[in-house]
């Protein structure tokens, strides 16, 4: 009898393709523990469960056939809300999309689709993927399956909380500034943010255009891997996306990782950050390096101007790619209005919630005239210096390895009242994104009160080959990753 | 940098979003704690530094102008929030 909710991707894949289990099997026992966890944990928005039990008998007849032949055909993905599924409710977790409908598939859709993967449903996140605690989604916060008074993270809360939660087996999420990576830190779970331009953005909806990523949210790196493989290549409809041939990410992982040069930079473990983060991601490089790595200590001296650069940019981009919700062509439209300007700022004003209006106020801020040479170029001079001093740090080393987030997940609530707090949350994790760069989050331990914690691996861009065998190698070295959270959900 | 009143509704009417009075004053407070947090770029000498947009070098995509189906008209409508058969309904727009 297999524990198919504990198995991983590739371990599920491998076992309907010998004939051991069906997709079928594998998406009802799945939809069942759904029905039964997610009223407590909230990680999805949307279950596809009539569509997907057809689609996992369709796609069954052509594993057996042998016409799907991919390492995860037959597994069911669950999707974060900002990626558009055609004819499946896509609403970022905003108001303003109200049902929402896409009339086409994001590109990741269509690859996931071609492997034969079975989409579950479509997960919460924070609206508009705007916040790190999941909390300003418009259906409600996630919880963290770790201890409920707790938070998932953000802004693919739902992604990682469902993986955790064994409420799906892997998932797609989306990382403008540690979004993928931090929720996966909180939540015990391997989370991947890919190098600018590795995976299409077409079909996402656009928060920061020039920031964001879609990556995986598992159970492991090497279900992270078979799902790069997938999802990953060049796509005419996204002109961002890198027109270069990629390794076969799964196949690259079990590569040594002796000699390996890593940098630790010392101000990530100065002040602000709690002590047994600190501890853990220390016992985690040391772990690295008696596999065989050298570790060193390396300066990242622009940490602080990581969240302000990161804010300016994100959003600047995001008060332009968000003027498009405005209550004419699809989503919801405001009560009462008087003309056509009025159409527009009742809709926006009754559709986007407080965190959304406010990062479009900032954004239009940043960009307004008599600011924009003060803030916003001014941050894209400062991303100019911090790419610069990461390519400086990459020559001499292979990768970069820090916490994921300076602590492990807030209470419910606590973030709310402290708006720059949840901000810096993102300190450690925004740097790739700024830079272009491959960040994975790893869980390597627990802090005082059972909460995980994530150790982040960066790599140079298009560097995922070594990031990825990195937290490979750590894996087989450890157990954090297969522990599931204990106990009755509560 | 001091955010005031003035500068707020000033930015939200020009990102065309109503505020009432309380989110006014919740976002004289939240904007301005941010802004004046982001004034330690200012820390920083980024003279003669050039802006950076894109870590990649990205010029634009030209391709060959194909002819492809376009979506079905009923598809794209489904969505709106008010149509007739074949169009959206918005107020006058030219008076």
């Amino acid at each position: 009898m297999y524990d198919i909710l504990n198995m991983t991707a590739l371990q599920l894949g491998s076992a309907i393709k010998k004939g051991e289990i069906s997709s079928p099997e594998v998406v009802g026992m799945l939809f069942d523990a759904i029905e039964a966890k997610d009223k407590i944990i909230n990680a999805y928005i949307t279950l596809n469960r009539e569509a997907a039990t057809a689609r996992a008998q369709e796609v069954q007849k052509k594993i057996n056939s042998g016409e799907l032949t991919s390492p995860l055909a037959g597994v069911p993905v669950a999707v974060k809300d900002n990626i558009c599924t055609k004819g499946l409710k896509t609403s970022c977790a905003s108001k303003i999309l109200g049902d929402f409908t896409p009339p086409y598939n994001a590109t990741v859709i269509e690859r996931l689709e071609a492997a034969g993967v079975v989409i579950a449903g479509k997960l919460n996140m924070d609206e508009f993927a705007m916040g790190s605690t999941n909390e300003t989604s418009y259906y409600g916060p996630v919880k963290n399956p770790w201890n409920t008074s707790r938070v998932s993270g953000g802004s693919s809360g739902g992604a990682a909380a469902a993986v955790a939660a064994r409420e799906a087996v892997c998932a797609l999420g989306s990382d403008t500034g540690g979004s993928i990576r931090q929720p996966a830190s909180y939540c015990g779970v391997t989370g991947f943010k890919p190098t600018y331009g590795t995976v299409s953005r077409y079909g996402l909806i656009a928060y920061a255009s020039s920031l964001d990523q879609i990556g995986p949210v598992a159970r492991d790196v090497a279900d992270c891997a078979a799902i790069l493989n997938i999802i990953c290549g060049h796509d005419s409809a996204d002109s961002t996306s890198l027109d270069i041939t990629h390794p076969d990410y799964l196949a690259s992982l079990g590569g040594e990782v002796k000699g390996m040069k890593i940098g630790l930079p010392r101000e990530c473990f100065e002040a602000g950050l709690d002590d047994d983060v600190a501890e853990r991601v220390k016992a985690a490089a040391e772990a690295l390096h008696s596999a065989g790595a050298v570790v060193d200590e390396v300066s990242l001296p622009f940490l602080d101007y990581m969240v302000p650069t990161y804010y300016i940019i994100a959003c600047a981009e995001a008060s332009s790619n968000l003027s498009r919700f405005d209550g004419v062509k699809y989503g919801i439209r405001g009560r009462n209005y008087d003309g056509l300007t009025d159409l527009y700022n009742t809709t926006r004003s009754e559709g986007f919630g407080d965190e959304v209006k406010k990062r479009i106020l900032l954004g239009t801020f940043v960009l307004s005239s008599g600011y924009y040479d003060a803030y916003y170029r001014k941050a894209l001079q400062v991303k100019a210096i911090i790419k610069n001093h990461f390519d400086a740090i990459f020559e001499k080393y292979d990768l970069i390895i820090c916490p994921t987030s300076p602590r492990t997940a807030p209470r419910l609530g606590e973030s709310l009242s402290d708006p720059l707090k949840m901000y810096l949350s993102d300190i450690f994790t925004a740097s790739a994104n700024i830079a272009g760069l491959p960040g994975l989050s790893v869980p390597c331990g627990f802090d005082r009160e059972g909460l995980p914690v994530g150790m982040q691996i960066i790599g140079q861009r298009l560097d995922e080959v070594k990031v990825l065998r990195a937290g490979y190698a750590y894996q087989q070295l450890t157990s954090y990753h297969k522990t599931a959270p204990g106990g009755e959900l509560k | 940098m001091r955010i005031n009143k003035e500068l707020v509704e000033y930015v939200a009417e020009l990102s065309r979003i109503k505020l009432d009075e309380s989110t006014t004053e919740k976002m004289i407070k939240e904007l301005g704690a941010v802004i004046e947090y982001m004034g330690i770029l200012n820390r920083l000498d980024t003279e003669g530094v050039e802006p950076m947009s894109h870590v990649f070098p990205i010029t634009n995509v030209m391709r060959e102008d194909i002819v492809i189906p376009s979506y079905d008209r009923e598809e794209i409508l489904g969505n709106a929030p008010a149509r007739t058969d074949e169009t959206l309904i918005v107020p006058i727009t030219i008076e």
